[in-house]
């Protein structure tokens, strides 16, 4: 990369910090003061972090991203790298920007005098505060010197946070203050510095900062979720998490399970009921839900599977990013069977994603994916507080004494799909997963298959409302990523157009069904470029059966694309120049 | 559950122990209907896969609700109704090889929430709808199409593994008596918290057990089955397992011990859970000014 790249056009309004150590050393509690400390202030934040799947320890890492505009991606490189060991450098120093500096941890190793970096001993100065614990504050206050950032913000953060009224709340605030104005003395006296963070525009409305699978979670509660059965899988174990602390009240049910397939059939179970219900997964977890989503599917069972992906097959990368489960959601059951799919690609299309995936479920009677990914899952950003009072809540259709319908009536999708029995009221049935007759009993006429397999998919009609994007669809070629790969794509689109470079953007969270304005685009665009995270270029090949014109970009490392990545291999792709 | 769909594609063979399981799980739900004033549509059904499974169709007049799902996960599914909907009576059918071979890890944690479902259990030690493979219960060393030179498993011990298990009600029966397996059925149901209802129900066509089961007393042979003594006491466990431990098929009562249901610890739960609406939720998120 060059300087140029680096620190141009970004250092003014735009930084990455990164703290890089071993797990169990607060790099994500220092990740996160600084991310809501900027927040508070008026800035974009997103948070990233990647750690090894081991409880303690191992390398790890967690950046906070600044701006003065809405984060879109984690970025290209490092503008301060934090390293509290050896090792932690080396592995790091490369991704530092032209002009980017690193503090490293004096206590624990040195480097050869020369360098773009300086040494703190927070330990040390954490100490002669009197509060040893504050040695994160100290970093804090190194790390905002260098990008001008400032410091009566960081005060104003610690105040809140320590501010818990206990008798001592006050010796706590002052030695943390203490402690960034130590850390900041070392970097100015250091000489160094990255830049100078522009003045934020002050945010409209509230604030609130959430990580995808909160954002899932409360977007699905908004939409009246009742019912939740998980088990523990990373990266959707915060989900279940979440939903033991506030899914409860009247009618409200949330439990751990035994398994994954306990965990499917057990939402199928309350589905049935009458519930609204979901249960969260990731790859493997998924691949054993496999054979009850094919039961909820032909029994049609009002159902949400949210699948966070993390990089397969089998246990796979369990603490990293791909997008490599978009076969198995689509299709993750034997026999003829197409999920609906939504793919929100960002933290605010997450809540609206929850939201909408609970809806459509009950819309169209029958169990729908959501999919996202882990750096989406975990990651935090800061969006406008959703207004909960726009969120629709969609039930299923009611069936009325003296209704003459049956639960499986054949249907062409002329008239309202007619209502879902409920146990306790009229027109009792058997769901049955084996082919049935219009009440559920078992039959293997052709006739009932022909006209059932006919209604299974002729309800995903139903399915419309989520979130699309559309730009200069008329363009020679058209960028098209799908889930989390949309904030990286989308900064190289921005990059590109700013080039002069005749390409367009199309960008869906429903994967299954397409919008028909996307179908329109996709048809009469003569090249697709799907950047997505997976050696078989999953999206693409799927738009390819439809006959779309679609090739992919892939990425299988088990990080997130850098922009930069994407401008140089969509250049290539497109045949222009390729200097980003 | 229609009383007679001429396109429904299932039957049992003449003779299948079924049948008697059938009209005994019929009366209890009519009869457990009445007793609480309730319709036939707030009970549910869930059936396994495999002969026994088909019993959620074949149940007639008014109807409850069903769910023929997949092979081995009634109790999950159960478990997902119940929990869901609590108002509702949740009863679950389904055979030796559904329940205890491919279903057989939901048993334990069944019995550790004391999830208050019933499960009606079919054991004719075979899988009859395949064709007579061996079971968890078939016996050790029998021959079948797919233990040709015999079964290399010890037969499994139902009873002795849900005491084991902790299972809060156990009967045990055969399907020759459907008025008195009905009797035991409705008082399963309405016992409060997990109970099994395991049933002796031979496969007249590839493990027809009836004999073996009831003896021939013109010739002086003695059955596996026998009444339990009117002096058991089902309440207390050590009598339950020295009973168990007799040879044979008791019928009756073997186990009950009451106390609280998953029901009645998740309302005591849900008393102390603190409940913020959706706003609160969302607001616990603001940055803070």
């Amino acid at each position: 990369m060059s300087p140029e790249e680096g620190n141009g056009k970004l250092d003014k309004h735009d930084f990455v910090v990164r703290f890089a150590g071993e797990g169990g050393q607060g790099l994500v509690t220092s990740a996160d003061a600084l991310a809501r400390a900027a927040a508070h202030a008026g800035y974009f934040i997103q948070t990233h972090s990647t750690y090894p799947s081991q409880i303690i320890g191992g390398p790890a890492s967690s950046q906070v991203r600044i701006s003065t505009t809405p984060v879109l991606s984690s970025g290209d490189g490092v503008d301060v790298l934090v390293a509290l060991n050896q090792h932690a450098y080396d592995n790091h120093f490369e991704d530092l920007n032209g002009g980017g500096v690193t503090v490293y941890n004096a206590e624990e190793y040195d480097l050869p005098e020369g360098g773009h970096y300086f040494g703190i001993k927070a330990d040390e100065l954490a100490k002669s505060t009197g509060n040893a614990r504050a040695a994160n504050m100290v970093t804090i206050g190194a790390v905002a010197t260098l990008i001008d950032f400032d410091l009566q913000e960081i005060d104003e953060f610690i105040r809140q946070r320590f501010t818990r009224g206990r008798p001592g709340d006050d010796e706590i605030i002052i030695a943390n203050i203490e402690a960034v104005r130590l850390g900041a003395d070392v970097a100015r006296t250091s000489g160094f510095t990255v830049g100078q963070l522009e003045s934020p525009v002050p945010h409209e409305g509230g604030q609130v900062i959430l990580t995808g699978n909160a954002a899932i979670s409360i977007g699905a509660m908004a939409a009246g979720l009742e019912f939740y059965a998980g088990y523990p899988i990373s990266p959707a174990t915060t989900i279940l998490i979440w939903m033991e602390q506030n899914l409860w009240g009247e009618g409200r049910f949330v439990h751990q399970v035994s398994s994954e397939i306990e965990a499917i059939n057990a939402i199928i179970g309350a589905g049935f009921a009458g519930k609204k219900a979901m249960t969260a997964t990731a790859g493997p977890g998924f691949s054993l839900m496999s054979e009850g989503l094919g039961l909820a599917w032909m029994a049609e069972i009002p159902l949400v599977v949210t699948n966070v992906q993390r990089g397969g097959p089998a246990t796979g990368l369990p603490t990293k990013s791909e997008q490599s489960d978009l076969y198995t959601c689509m299709h993750p059951a034997h026999g003829d069977i197409r999920m609906p799919v939504l793919a929100p690609g960002s933290v605010e299309e997450c809540f609206y994603a929850g939201a909408l995936a609970t809806n459509w479920a009950e819309r169209y009677q029958g169990p729908v994916i959501l999919v996202t990914e882990f750096g989406l899952a975990e990651r935090g950003e800061n969006i406008k507080k959703p207004d909960l009072a726009e969120i629709s809540t969609e039930s299923r259709a009611q069936v009325s004494e003296g209704d003459t319908g049956k639960r499986y009536d054949s249907w062409d999708g002329t008239t309202p799909l007619p209502g879902m029995p409920v146990p306790g009221g009229p027109g009792a049935y058997v769901a049955n997963g084996s082919e049935h007759d219009e009440i559920g009993d078992t039959t293997h006429l052709p006739r009932h298959h022909v006209r059932l397999m006919e209604r299974r998919f002729k309800k995903l009609d139903l399915l419309d409302g989520a979130h699309y994007e559309i730009e200069n669809a008329d363009a020679d070629v058209i960028i098209m990523p799908w889930g989390s790969s949309k904030g990286p794509a989308r900064e190289a689109y921005d990059r590109l157009r700013e080039r002069g470079e005749d390409v367009g953007w199309l960008f869906s969270v429903a994967l299954h069904p397409l919008p028909g304005e996307v179908k329109d685009v996709l048809k009469s665009a003569d090249k697709i470029i799907v950047p997505e995270l997976n050696y078989l270029g999953q999206w693409s090949a799927l738009l390819r059966q439809e006959g779309y014109r679609a090739e992919s970009i892939t990425q299988y490392t088990g990080l997130p694309f850098k922009p930069s990545d994407l401008v140089r291999r969509i250049s290539e792709r497109i045949g222009v120049g390729v200097t980003a | 559950m229609s009383k007679r769909n001429l396109e429904y594609d299932f039957a049992w063979c003449p003779g299948c122990g079924d049948f008697g399981v059938r009209r005994a799980l019929q009366v209890a739900l009519e009869k457990f209907s009445v007793e609480h004033e309730e319709p036939q549509s707030k009970n549910v059904v869930v059936a396994g896969i495999g002969c026994s499974g088909n019993m959620v169709h074949l149940v007639e007049g008014d109807q409850p609700f069903g769910i023929h799902g997949i092979h081995g996960r009634t109790l999950p599914i159960a478990f997902g109704v119940k929990m869901g909907r609590p108002d509702l009576n949740t009863v679950v059918v389904a055979g030796d090889g559904d329940f205890l071979a491919i279903g057989a890890e939901h048993i334990a944690p069944a019995a550790n929430r004391n999830v208050d479902i019933t499960a009606v259990i079919m054991d004719n030690g075979v899988y009859g709808l395949t064709k007579g493979q061996s079971s968890p219960t078939t016996e050790f060393g029998a021959v079948t199409p797919s233990t040709p030179h015999g079964k290399i498993e010890s037969a499994l011990s139902p009873l002795k593994y849900y005491m084991s298990i902790g299972v809060t009600y156990i009967a045990s029966y055969y399907s020759s008596k459907p008025r008195q397996l009905a009797v035991i059925i409705q008082e399963a149901m309405n016992h409060r918290g997990f109970s099994i209802v395991h049933v002796q129900s031979p496969c007249t066509t590839y493990n027809d057990t009836y004999d073996l089961l009831k003896g021939k007393p013109k010739e002086g042979i003695a059955g596996l089955a026998f009444e339990i003594p009117e002096d058991h006491d089902p309440t207390s466990a050590q009598a339950a397992v020295d009973l168990l431990d007799r040879p044979g098929i008791p019928l009756g009562v073997v186990f009950r011990h009451e106390g609280p249901s998953m029901q009645d610890r998740h309302e005591g739960l849900q008393a102390q859970a603190p409940v913020r609406s959706n706003q609160e939720i969302l607001d616990s998120y603001l940055l803070q000014v």
